[in-house]
């Protein structure tokens, strides 16, 4: 069974029909909506947690400071995280429902089921 | 209050209890893939359960593969003996999901079928990059398996009270180890063989509701005893602790300060970042992780599977918050040492102190302490099912049917030799945690995360975002990342040179850092990146299939 072997591609129209697809100008704008939206979001939570673990390594005074109680800065940091998490997973799952998937389905339909190379199962 | 697991009182009953709960689930697991194994006819059933589960079961499906006994016994040992450390460690785990839903999920289940590979060698030549990719694949799922196999033969022994020179079933507690090290072999290579990916899945599912099941009643009866007063409870903790404030601050067990020792202090705070890279990075890497988002019929069920995965973890992990200064505060990090240096029995201890205080005596804590017990178990189970199937869908899929094959082999062929893999690497798993039993290997948890950070990740992002990117820059990330990894941790102070070391007696030691990450993975990146430039193959056509495929989910399987 082949997987995905360039050689197996049944016509050279697949292929141009998927570059053409990659060059037009609806497909840009799908790349651009999800890149716009989850790198910039990456980079994001990267260092919001990279700056906790930073100031969990080095800065041990302030993450000790009581708030209420015995509940102290690293917990309520550490609470924050789990916060921004659940936070950025619901805003990409709106923001993907909006943004992304109504382009590409129509993309999808554009392309129509005819061209892949491989059988209708799987 | 009885503090001593499996109290003389409650010996019996407990183990009895335990062990009754256990076949049961055991039983109803087996019937379950049993069933599933009727329902697995294609390659399609085997190796991704036919897509046919929803984002909800697949979400609950991630959350069992996921939890493992590492992050349910070991962090709530860690949080009970360290205080807050254990807190952070489980924040990487979670975070590091935010990759898997942001960069990966959707975009690999759109344009791979069976495994990994599928994407990284997408447009790429097969055989180099699916070889690399089965080697990481299975040296990752390896690694993995061994902790967990280990953990599960060092566990049985404690969770069922058997103590040196006594004898339950007639075994000894270094026969019960090696006892279990093989049922939990000879179970995991069953629901693979017979059940493929349905089967484990619906494993992994029913465990993720008995491990949130355990989890939430403990939590429940550990914030009823200090009336949802949770500054109270960690007050009780710290005092408990004899650390007083330090044990609710970082600083206890990662990037520990040694006074007057600037350097070692220094290399202590370096090896804490080193750790929070690795988990944040790694988890979007790990094979038997990514073959579950084949399990579903769309990306759209992808991108729920891991919304659902993200809100069960980090539930999961606000429990275990709960349960480790319950425990520390309950149980006490004396009688919680005198069972387990490493502290793996704190939450079922905190189930025994609590069955005593809520469930009337003897009889509540030794029935708490049995259903945890047992739950315990389910968890390695299910994971070690999961990296099982992983490992062998690989050599299947990758390597025998597109290394070895070239791409001839029949379907019925593929599902045979990944059946038979399944039994090898089960067979291989056993006899080397056998060996293994009495090293400590917990840090091979840490460098599965490392490697899959440092090989996997760069291979697939590149794959997925890089225009450029190529076979070579494949090849290179994979086995730099994976070398990189793998070559630090032999010369740190986890293998050698230390007394908590896995060859404590031995020396050569000279890489300061238990964790590589902070190192092999910007080598893992550099590598995919240097690999690629001095290769002039390029294929722009396949890019844009790839592009278009991953993105809008046309063509995909």
């Amino acid at each position: 069974m082949s997987t995905d072997t360039p050689a197996s591609a049944p016509a050279d129209s697949a292929a141009e029909r998927y570059l053409a697809v990659q060059r037009s100008a609806e497909f840009a704008a799908l790349r651009c909506a999800l890149r716009g939206f989850v790198f910039p979001m990456a980079v994001a939570f990267f260092l919001w947690y990279a700056l906790y673990v930073v100031l969990s390594a080095y800065a041990r005074d302030f993450m000790g400071t009581k708030i209420v109680g015995n509940i102290n800065v690293a917990l309520v940091f550490g609470l924050l995280q789990f916060a921004s998490t659940f936070l950025i997973a619901w805003l990409y799952s709106r923001y993907a429902a909006r943004r992304i998937d109504p382009v590409a389905d129509r993309i999808r339909a554009e392309i129509g089921e005819v061209n892949h190379d491989h059988g209708p199962r799987g | 209050m009885t503090t001593v697991l499996a109290a003389e009182a409650g010996d019996s009953t407990a183990r009895n209890l335990t062990l009754t709960l256990f076949l049961v689930f055991v039983a109803v697991t087996l019937a379950i893939t049993v069933w599933a194994s009727r329902q697995t006819k294609t390659a399609t059933d085997f190796y991704a359960g036919g897509r046919s589960f929803s984002g909800f079961q697949n979400g609950m499906a991630i959350g069992g593969d996921y939890m493992s006994a590492a992050s349910f016994l070991g962090i709530a040992g860690l949080i009970a003996l360290y205080g807050y450390d254990g807190f952070l460690y489980s924040i990487g785990f979670l975070v590091a999901w935010l990759v898997a839903l942001l960069l990966v999920a959707e975009l690999l289940r759109n344009s791979g079928r069976y495994t990994m590979a599928d994407v990284l060698a997408f447009r790429m030549r097969q055989r180099p990059v699916r070889t690399a990719a089965a080697a990481s694949t299975i040296t990752v799922s390896i690694f993995y398996l061994l902790a967990q196999m280990v953990g599960a033969g060092a566990l049985v022994a404690l969770l069922l009270g058997i103590k040196p020179g006594t004898t339950f079933l007639g075994l000894d507690a270094d026969a019960a180890k090696i006892a279990t090290i093989i049922m939990v072999g000879a179970l995991m290579v069953t629901y693979v063989t017979v059940g493929g990916m349905k089967g484990t899945t619906y494993v992994q599912i029913v465990k993720a509701f008995l491990l949130m099941g355990g989890a939430v009643v403990m939590t429940l009866l550990v914030l009823a005893k200090y009336k949802f007063n949770l500054s109270g409870l960690l007050g009780d903790a710290a005092d408990a602790s004899g650390k007083g404030a330090a044990f609710l601050e970082p600083g206890l067990r990662y990037g520990v300060e040694t006074p007057g020792d600037a350097l070692k202090t220094f290399y202590s705070k370096l090896d804490l970042l080193s750790l929070g890279v690795a988990l944040v990075l790694g988890t979007a890497g790990l094979p038997h992780i990514l073959i579950r988002f084949y399990t579903v019929p769309t990306a759209k069920a992808a991108r729920k599977s891991v919304l659902w995965a993200i809100g069960i973890i980090g539930t999961f992990y606000l429990l275990t918050l709960a349960l480790g200064f319950g425990a520390a505060a309950l149980v006490g990090s004396e009688a919680i040492t005198a069972q387990d240096r490493a502290g793996n029995t704190a939450a079922p201890q905190l189930a025994e102190a609590l069955g005593v205080d809520f469930l009337g005596g003897e009889l509540g804590g030794a029935t708490l302490l049995a259903v945890i017990a047992a739950v315990a178990f389910a968890t390695i189970l299910a994971v070690v099912a999961g990296l099982t199937l992983a490992s062998s869908s690989s050599l299947a899929h990758d390597f025998y049917a597109n290394v070895v094959k070239n791409g001839t082999a029949s379907e019925r062929q593929e599902v045979a030799v990944a059946r038979i893999s399944a039994l090898v690497i089960g067979a291989i798993s056993i006899v080397l945690s056998i060996f293994a039993q009495n090293l400590n290997v917990a840090f091979l948890v840490a460098l599965a995360f490392a490697v899959a950070a440092s090989g996997n990740l760069p291979a697939i992002l590149y794959s997925l975002f890089w225009r450029r990117f190529n076979t070579n820059g494949a090849v290179w990330a994979i086995y730099g990342g994976l070398f990189a990894a793998v070559f630090l941790v032999f010369f740190s102070p986890v293998v050698s040179g230390s007394p908590t070391a896995m060859f404590p007696d031995q020396d050569w030691q000279w890489f300061p850092l238990s964790n590589p990450g902070l190192l092999s993975i910007p080598f893992g990146f550099l590598c995919g990146w240097f690999g690629t430039v001095i290769s002039k193959e390029h294929d722009d056509q396949r890019y844009a299939e790839l592009e278009v495929r991953s993105l809008t989910g046309a063509g995909a399987h």
